[in-house]
């Protein structure tokens, strides 16, 4: 009860003793020196309490503690009438500790704010029709769940009806609201912009991909990098080295004080937690914007990258073929071929067809026509009637079968948009042709710059692995500058590749989105996978996943583990730097405990504080610091 | 075979670490204690048989670090 009472008004009990503190500076000042005595005996012991309790309690688990030390030194201190130390020790260690706990909340900030986006509470809608508001977690599979405008997405599924934009921040960091209708995904955690939508529960609990950030986030701040594996194994010589010099100091000198100043001076403080806060506020930066970085062991080979491997399809480019083109031909209008080939289409399976189609809807037209007697010939096209016309929409091969004449100025405008990384399509109303359809896959807009950006700060070698033709796959990689590009190949073709570069010397990251991938991702040293929206085989087997699918994300992701590597190393520094000071200073008699406790904690702040700069850290101000470089001739 | 996660007020010693560990590590029953110092959680992996949760969270208690409910 005593011991609860105490640990919840720790800061309180702080401020106090720091106040009696500076009473016993006005009181010493004033010439009240035997009061000055009493307030720093009072200030010793209502600071100590706190650290006597967990001294105590360690101590009776037979576990061994600094607080041990520090109760061991402060009672050496008034045993031989020391009270300013022994007051001054007890204040800066709790002051100390809370100022810790308060900066070490700031890095771990990043977390919290995500683990505060989760959603609480879902509308479900029950049998009857009449709704109920239920907490998240009560939640089932196949679950009814309404959500308005403002409200937050509570678990994983379908959109059954309805439409909205949407928020999707928590889980991919892109805070531009994107669109959601019939059948499309909804992630737990996003937010309803505007609009309404009724959804259908698929993952519920712990299956929610934005549940599966969080763990993943939470692991990975736990998992060490090899900086944090040598501090370790640093400490763990260190801490028993420090015992035994500070037993040999006390021999030598006779000075038990001494001792005692040694062994508290020492601890280990900055050292332990130098390397883990950086990782910490490093993978935070990178969670909230959607970047997932599984662990230190992660940012430590992703900063050595020296090579780039990509994929193509939906890797560089969008994945999502695009109709980039229609000419129409013979003055037909081309909202209305669009409309007639459209509608045919809407019978078709083929991906080409169907983005024709869906090209048609996000231009508003309306497809209420359906097609008579509508034919594919596979591979090559369709044939259908519609609307007392004759249609034949495919490649060449089914323009000569269908003795359709293709003109000469037609035909080398196909061959054009072929050439220009297009397939091109015509369409053929009755037996002429009405136009050309070229539908690509486009590159996607940030990739140009985000592959520059990434040379800048360090890429020697960027390789494009590709399934695709020759054709297409050299007209990407002129567009975005690749080294080198490996087409019509097969995923096992892709492994060999990405170990032959690592048996060449260098340190490959590879980058990819489909399963297809998913051997060539798990060889290289570090593995990227796109997110989208997160498909569980992506989130396990890659070390860093881009959650918004872009690569600006990669090219951030990039100079982020460089950043914290970096960071890492400066506290590293700072750390064992001010242990050897203080420890010198003790023995050379320059420090005394009330100092070297002040100096002790000071560097334990000043790395917290060191690694709180990684939250801010973002690509714009990188970008920033390029373009002054770049002002500079060389 | 059962793992728990239990949320701890927020930890700002890393030695607290070693401390909590070590002691759970011993506990009869507990086969595996991970202390996740950044989100002051602690995973432990344990055999319901011979040991609860409460036990665990008690030693937890014992060693000074209380638990958020």
């Amino acid at each position: 009860m005593f011991i609860r009472w105490i640990n919840k008004y720790k800061k309180q009990i702080t401020f106090f003793a720091g106040a009696l503190l500076i009473l016993a500076l006005i009181a010493n000042y004033t010439g009240y020196y035997e009061a000055r005595q009493f307030i720093l005996i009072l200030a010793t012991i209502i600071a100590g309490v706190p650290i006597f309790i967990k001294a105590y309690q360690s101590a009776r688990m037979k576990a061994f503690s600094i607080e041990l030390l520090v109760t061991i030194a402060v009672i050496g201190a008034l045993y031989i009438g020391e009270y300013v130390e022994s007051s001054v020790v007890t204040f800066l260690f709790l002051f100390g500790d809370y100022l810790e706990a308060r900066t070490l909340q700031k890095t771990r900030s990043s977390l919290k704010e995500l683990v505060d986006m989760a959603p609480q509470e879902a509308t479900v809608i029950r049998d009857h029709g009449e709704t109920e508001t239920i907490p998240v977690e009560d939640v089932a599979e196949g679950d009814r769940i309404i959500i308005r405008s403002g409200g937050k997405v509570p678990v994983d599924g379908s959109v059954i009806s309805g439409h909205a934009s949407i928020n999707e921040a928590a889980v991919t960091g892109e805070s531009v609201p994107v669109s959601k209708n019939l059948n499309d995904k909804l992630f737990s955690g996003t937010i309803v912009d505007n609009g309404y939508i009724e959804m259908v529960a698929e993952k519920v609990g712990d299956d929610t991909t934005f549940a599966k950030i969080i763990e993943l986030v939470e692991e990975a701040q736990e998992s060490k990098s090899k900086t944090q594996k040598f501090l370790d194994r640093f400490a763990n010589y260190y801490t028993p080295a420090v015992v035994i010099l500070s037993v040999l100091v006390y021999f030598i000198t006779n000075n038990l004080h001494l001792a005692i100043t040694f062994l508290v001076v020492a601890c280990p403080g900055a050292l332990v937690i130098g390397a883990p806060v950086s990782n910490v506020a490093g993978i935070g930066n990178g969670a909230k914007q959607g970047v997932l970085v599984k662990g230190g062991e992660v940012m430590d080979n992703f900063s050595k990258v020296d090579t780039l491997v990509f994929d193509k399809t939906g890797t560089l480019t969008k994945g999502k073929p695009e109709v980039t083109d229609i000419k129409t031909f013979n003055n037909y209008d081309e909202a209305a071929v669009l409309k007639l080939v459209a509608e045919a289409e809407t019978i078709s399976e083929h991906h080409l067809g169907q983005t024709i189609v869906k090209e048609a809807v996000s231009r508003n037209l309306k497809l209420d026509r359906e097609p008579e007697n509508s034919e594919v010939i596979k591979g090559n096209g369709i044939k259908a009637a519609l609307d007392g016309h004759v249609l034949a929409i495919g490649n060449s091969k089914l323009m000569k079968a269908e003795d359709i004449s293709i003109p000469e100025d037609v035909a080398a405008y196909q061959e054009n948009r072929e050439k220009a990384g297009n397939t091109a399509i015509y369409a053929a109303i009755d037996g002429k042709i009405a136009g050309i359809f070229s539908i690509a896959d486009q590159i996607r807009e940030d990739a140009a710059s985000s592959l520059a950006e990434m040379r800048k700060n360090g890429i020697k070698k960027i390789v494009m692995l590709t399934g695709d033709n020759r054709h297409t796959a050299n007209l990407v990689a002129e567009q975005l500058g690749i080294d080198k590009v490996h087409a019509e190949l097969l995923p096992e073709d892709k492994v060999t590749h990405v170990k032959r570069l690592k048996e060449e010397g260098y340190t490959v990251a590879m980058a990819g989105d489909g399963i297809n991938d998913a051997p060539a991702i798990a060889t290289a040293d570090i593995g990227l996978a796109m997110g989208e929206g997160g498909t569980d085989v992506s989130m396990e087997t890659a070390d860093v996943v881009l959650m918004a699918d872009k690569l600006s994300q990669f090219s951030h992701a990039y100079s982020l583990s460089k950043a914290t590597i970096r960071n890492m190393r400066q506290n590293t520094f700072i750390a064992v730097g001010i242990v050897f000071v203080l420890l010198a200073g003790v023995l050379g008699g320059v420090v005394n405990l009330a100092s070297g406790m002040l100096i002790h904690e000071a560097s334990v702040l000043a790395v917290i504080l060191n690694a709180m700069r990684l939250i801010r850290f973002n690509r714009k101000n990188g970008k920033v610091q390029e373009k002054d470089l770049e002002v500079k001739p060389a | 075979m059962r793992t728990v996660k239990i949320q701890l007020e927020p930890l700002t010693c890393p030695s607290c670490i070693k401390k909590i560990e070590t002691k759970l590590g011993k506990m009869k029953g507990v086969d595996e204690a991970k202390v996740m110092f950044n989100s002051s959680k602690v995973k432990a992996t344990f055999d319901e048989d011979k040991v609860s949760k409460d036990e665990i969270e008690e030693t937890i208690e014992k060693l000074g670090y209380p638990i958020v409910a």
